[in-house]
């Protein structure tokens, strides 16, 4: 089964096309890694899976991407609920500044969840989830921004996870961390993904092939390759790509 | 060799007199400073020393909770003005503060620059328009509407002046609120976003809860502007020493002293009770710029 199955993407930021003819299907329930130098468009890519884009002005999209077979670009789409379910992690942690517990039953309350204990239960079972309950459970009501930042991106992911999305987009979201905490997250990815779809972008080439199990490739606007994470990084049947992964650029 | 120590004393000399109009330039900026220090001290003085004899001659009780305002029969209760400034300055700010903050979340976040600037700009013109400019607009145009629309004998009231203080407080309030919505980070309004909160949802949950401390400082500054305000609700309130009602003519706080101190004669009781209004006056306002400071310094951590 395939979460996402996307046909001919263009998209354009003005008269700059950051995305030519994507075409790919993601796979449910594994770690899918977007891999390129700056600017190649995995972010520009990954942000059109929950349509954060449509936040950007003077974008344009072309081509379909089906979300469970459904087109999420379709007219009658809730933004709202598409989000709901494809979840996302920002490159810098961002909490609320609120409590953790409120941060995390934030997702929650929007969507109409008010019951007390609900949200308790809720809200524990997502810090479990993001193996962050141990270290905050003595200190749920203090602030988030007190947290360390290894810390801050984990509550963000359990803030993502209390909305029980289908799919998780982390986009750089260890880039800003030390190895420790980096390790963490890793980790908490290879876990995660028995219940969830992950598609990560990185810049970190050694990190998708410690937690991938797929990996694309993207170059300049284009999908260059999209393998099994061994076949692209070890036999790889791009020449850029090839190039690429022994680094050669980038 | 002599013109070299010649130029060495010149030097010397010069250096003399730069550091003499350096110190000239010094003490005459501390001057200066000293001189804001000098006026508040010198008012808070002159205001205590003089407001404190009518308080203690009419009693404090009977001073501040006596409901009669009269003058001629030696009757000096300020109740009525108190209520009626608090009233007044809590009513501008119930109707002030929704239409304040939504004004600023539209120019924060949903104006396009070209609505932002045309908006911005009235919003400082109203902050720049006298009182007294206030006062006549309200007293041709929204009293005799307030009469009409409620059947008053005259539309002379709390409520008109309540309208005309929302009005004179709203561009403090959405200029401090809608700088501290500006400076609220993208990233916290994309993280709701992502979650799957709508744009309204967001800015009213994690903005304005960002924002919090300057909403607190915007609602200060309109309670201080508010409280201080003399000429445009004495035109409008209709000026009569009655307990505080929306449809009856009200004196403020302020408007008490500026209506009555042109007559009270000089060393009588009357006038020393004005002094001591103008004291409970200052007392609100310090009040309120320590609660503001306080604030800030919060904010600041």
């Amino acid at each position: 089964m395939n979460s996402f199955e996307i046909d001919r993407l263009n998209l354009w930021y003005g008269s700059h096309q950051a995305l030519r003819d994507v075409s790919i299907d993601i796979p449910e329930h594994q770690v899918t890694a977007l891999i390129g130098p700056s600017g190649c468009g995995k972010s520009t890519f990954l942000k059109t899976l929950n349509r954060m884009q449509d936040l950007v002005e003077g974008v344009r999209i072309e081509g379909r991407v089906l979300f469970y077979g459904k087109d999420i670009y379709a007219p009658k789409v809730d933004v709202t609920t598409l989000r709901s379910q494809v979840g996302m992690v920002f490159q810098k942690a961002n909490p609320f500044p609120m409590s953790i517990y409120d941060n995390v039953a934030y997702g929650p309350r929007i969507h109409g969840i008010r019951n007390r204990e609900a949200l308790d239960a809720l809200v524990e079972e997502s810090l479990k989830d993001a193996a962050l309950w141990d270290e905050v459970k003595d200190r749920l009501k203090k602030s988030a921004l007190g947290l360390s930042g290894g810390q801050q991106q984990r509550l963000c992911i359990a803030r993502a996870l209390a909305v029980k999305p289908e799919v998780l987009l982390l986009d750089e979201s260890t880039s800003a961390l030390d190895p420790m905490s980096t390790g963490q997250i890793e980790e908490l990815v290879g876990e995660l993904k028995q219940d969830y779809t992950v598609i990560m972008v990185t810049h970190n080439m050694q990190q998708a092939v410690r937690v991938s199990d797929c990996a694309a490739f993207f170059l300049l606007g284009d999908l260059v390759e999209f393998s099994p994470t061994d076949a692209l990084f070890n036999n790889p049947k791009d020449q850029r790509t090839a190039d690429y992964v022994s680094g050669r650029f980038g | 060799m002599r013109r070299a120590s010649l130029y060495a004393k010149e030097r010397t000399y010069m250096k003399a007199n730069k550091s003499f109009i350096e110190a000239v330039f010094h003490g005459t900026f501390f001057a200066c400073g000293m001189l804001s220090i000098a006026f508040v001290l010198g008012i808070t003085t002159y205001l205590v020393w003089t407001g404190i004899p009518a308080i203690a001659e009419v009693g404090v009780v009977d001073f501040f909770l006596g409901r009669v305002w009269n003058p001629s029969s030696d009757q000096f209760g300020i109740l009525p003005f108190i209520l009626t400034s608090v009233y007044g300055t809590l009513g501008a700010l119930a109707l002030g503060l929704p239409l304040g903050l939504f004004t600023a979340l539209y120019l924060s976040k949903y104006a396009r620059p070209n609505a932002k600037r045309v908006i911005s700009s009235a919003v400082a013109l109203l902050a720049g328009i006298p009182s007294v400019v206030y006062g006549l607009v309200g007293m041709i145009v929204l009293v005799p509407m307030v009469q009409l629309a409620f059947g008053l004998s005259s539309g002379a009231t709390l409520l008109a002046a309540i309208v005309v203080l929302t009005i004179m407080i709203l561009p403090y309030i959405v200029n401090v609120s809608s700088t501290a919505l500006e400076a609220v980070p993208r990233d916290y309004e994309e993280g709701s976003l992502a979650l799957g909160a709508t744009k309204t949802e967001t800015y009213f949950k994690v903005s304005l809860h960002a924002a919090r401390s300057g909403v607190a400082a915007a609602i200060i500054q309109g309670v201080g502007r508010a409280l201080g305000e003399a000429m445009a609700i004495i035109m409008v309130a209709g000026n009569v020493a009655n307990m505080p009602h929306f449809f009856t003519s009200v004196r403020f706080l302020t408007t008490a002293i500026v209506s009555e101190m042109s007559y009270a004669s000089y060393g009588s009781l009357h006038r020393q009770a004005l002094f001591s209004i103008g004291l409970v006056l200052f007392a609100f306002i310090v009040l309120v710029n320590v609660i503001l400071n306080v604030i800030a310094r919060r904010r600041e951590q």
